[in-house]
């Protein structure tokens, strides 16, 4: 059995933002990466799998990216994933989600994945396509959005989230993908002896002309910071004087301080 | 402009939100049409041509076979666009529709820039506009960014019909676990990922105690398993409208900002200045929670000690 991972690696957002010259995404420095939020529950979903049928699955990761994408592969195969494909595009932040599927499936249409899984969205895009369009691509059936999932027998049971928490239940038949939505499972966090042995792993790498890039179907411009509406104060500098100003705002603008009081 | 909404039915209704594609629709100038799997008795009122599919048949989920309805209504229609809902039921069904068609899709739309779509970045720091470059695309709408339009007609009904077949069965829906009931409450203190750890919980606990209020929580605090997940606040969670609503490292992504919206008064305790909470937040306190947090509870303490 072989299980596909797909991962994206994102700056943390608590970072600084600048557009790049262009303006049509950002520039990288001074921002630290990681691995996309969602994809971190899609690995862990992936090895969870491996371990019930007792390590028989081969779990590969793959993430479409530049040079420093190769990092978080390492963190998925620290996690315990097998092996990685790396499709090494200093171009990907210029591709549209049409064309970073095509790459993805480009490379799985060869290979005969049982299970293919997705993070739900990227935190950076939040296009929410890549994972439905590989699955469109590749002909598979597909659950977005995946907050439970259970295995038997080729057969897989999937609750996908709702608005307002309901769980909707889903069963489909691998191949499938699924694109898992955080709260899934609880990520693992790699442990000493599997970061030295992930070491040894193999990463193969690809440029996007081995795998097939299709042309873009839409263009980007005018990257640039959310202005804030700025319709509240800010508060800087000493918490104790913070705190009491603070405290006056809430009694004039509010009653919840002397309601409180009175509980 | 012709574009073709794609209606949706929760639990056998109209989510308010359909509202919002016709707002769109206005906005654009459009000439509009919809498609819809619902119930024959809930239509929704405008006037134009309904593509209407029983969903007595067709079910509330059912990808594979929606996906054929849509693109039966697409082919008689001939849209220049068609716009769904940025919710559970568009962001899984709009892929494929744009896959089958092989056009453009922008997802989250929160505005409309020129020729293209304003859509967030990074967590709703940053904004970008898309455009598509195929003569027909396809695009989902962040719920809340276009204004409800209740309009009235009686629509020309077109009964579509589609090939049943499909991989993804649905086996039903189960509601989320029952909790305390945020609705009512008048303070609620919640806590996000910036607390931290979980020991830091007890910093907004305190809080929330001396305000006589509730604990709430972003979903990543839920998520980790911190918090029961019927505390969680957002699109996912529970909806409030409490006097005070404290966002206690909380980055203010729209998902979460969608549940407090109608708070009176937003205080928020974040590091960073920019984030995105500021934007719904009357008061931004710049400062670390786990410094500020204790220096709040013990001025509010001595306050109301004071005898007011
Ligand atoms: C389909 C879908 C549905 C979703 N539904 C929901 C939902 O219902 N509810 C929900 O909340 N989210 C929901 N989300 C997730 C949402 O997109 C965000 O990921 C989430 O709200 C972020 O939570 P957060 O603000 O706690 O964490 P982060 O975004 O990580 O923000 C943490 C914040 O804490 C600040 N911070 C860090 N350290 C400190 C410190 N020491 N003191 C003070 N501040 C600090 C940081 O500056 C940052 O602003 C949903 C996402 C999707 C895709």
């Amino acid at each position: 059995m072989n299980i596909l991972v797909c991962i994206k690696q994102v700056p943390d957002p608590g970072g600084r933002f600048m557009p790049n010259a262009a303006a049509t995404w950002f520039d990288d420095a001074g921002l630290v990466f990681r691995m996309n939020d969602c994809d971190e529950y899609a690995v862990e979903e992936a090895l969870r799998l491996k371990e019930l049928l007792g390590g028989t699955p081969e779990v590969t990761v793959l993430s479409v990216g530049p040079m420093r994408v190769v990092e978080t592969i390492r963190k998925a195969l620290a996690m315990g994933c097998d092996r990685g494909v790396h499709i090494d595009d200093p171009e990907a932040s210029e591709r549209d989600p049409w064309q970073i599927a095509s790459m993805i499936a480009g490379h799985a249409m060869n290979r005969t994945y049982d299970l293919i899984f997705t993070g739900m969205q990227s935190e950076d895009r939040g296009s929410a396509q890549v994972g439905v369009l590989v699955a469109e691509k590749l002909g598979v059936s597909c659950v977005s959005g995946i907050m439970a999932f259970e295995w038997s027998d080729h057969s897989v049971t999937v609750e996908r989230e709702l608005e307002g928490g309901i769980r909707g239940i889903a069963r489909l038949k691998s191949p499938a993908l699924l694109t898992c939505q955080q709260g899934l499972n609880i990520p693992r966090y790699p442990t000493l002896p599997n970061i030295m042995k992930s070491k040894k792993k193999e990463i193969s790498v690809l440029r996007p002309e081995e795998v097939g890039v299709d042309a873009s179907l839409s263009s980007v411009a005018g990257f640039r910071h959310h202005e804030r509406k700025n319709a509240g104060r800010i508060l800087e500098g000493e918490v104790g004087q913070i705190a009491d100003q603070v405290v006056a705002m809430l009694d004039a603008k509010t009653k919840v301080l002397r309601r409180g009081g009175a509980r | 402009m012709k574009l073709l909404l794609v209606g949706e039915s929760r639990d056998g209704r109209l989510p308010g939100e359909v509202l919002e594609l016709f707002g769109f629709a206005d906005v654009l100038g459009a000439e509009t049409s919809m498609v819809l799997v619902g119930s024959p008795d809930v239509l929704p009122l405008f006037s134009g041509r309904l593509y209407l599919a029983d969903i007595r048949l067709y079910g509330e989920y059912n990808p594979e076979v929606h996906k054929r309805l849509v693109l039966k209504a697409i082919d008689q229609e001939r849209p220049d666009a068609v716009v769904f809902l940025h919710s559970s039921y568009g962001w899984d069904l709009a892929p494929r529709v744009a896959a089958a068609m092989k056009v453009a899709q922008v997802s989250a739309v929160t505005g409309i820039d020129g020729e293209g779509f304003t859509v967030d970045s990074c967590n709703g720091k940053m904004r970008r506009t898309v455009k598509p470059s195929t003569s027909s695309f396809v695009l989902t709408l962040q719920p809340g960014a276009f204004p409800a339009l209740r309009i009235s007609g009686i629509p020309e009904i077109i009964p579509i019909d589609a090939d049943q077949a499909t991989r993804v069965e649905y086996i039903g829906s189960r509601k989320p676990e029952a909790g305390v009931d945020l609705s009512r409450a008048t303070v609620i203190v919640s806590a996000g990922r910036g607390i931290g750890k979980q020991e830091h919980l007890d910093l907004v606990r305190d809080l929330a105690s001396v305000l006589g209020g509730e604990i709430g929580a972003s979903r990543p605090v839920v998520d980790a398993g911190w918090l029961q997940r019927s505390l969680q606040v957002g699109t996912t969670g529970q909806t409030v409208s409490p006097e005070l609503y404290v966002a206690c490292g909380i980055s203010g992504a729209i998902q979460h900002v969608a549940g407090m919206r109608g708070a009176g008064f937003v205080l928020a305790v974040n590091t960073d200045r920019d984030a995105p909470i500021g934007d719904v937040a009357d008061l931004l306190v710049v400062a670390d929670i786990v410094q500020f947090l204790p220096a709040l509870t013990s001025r509010i303490k001595a306050w109301q000690a004071s005898g007011f």
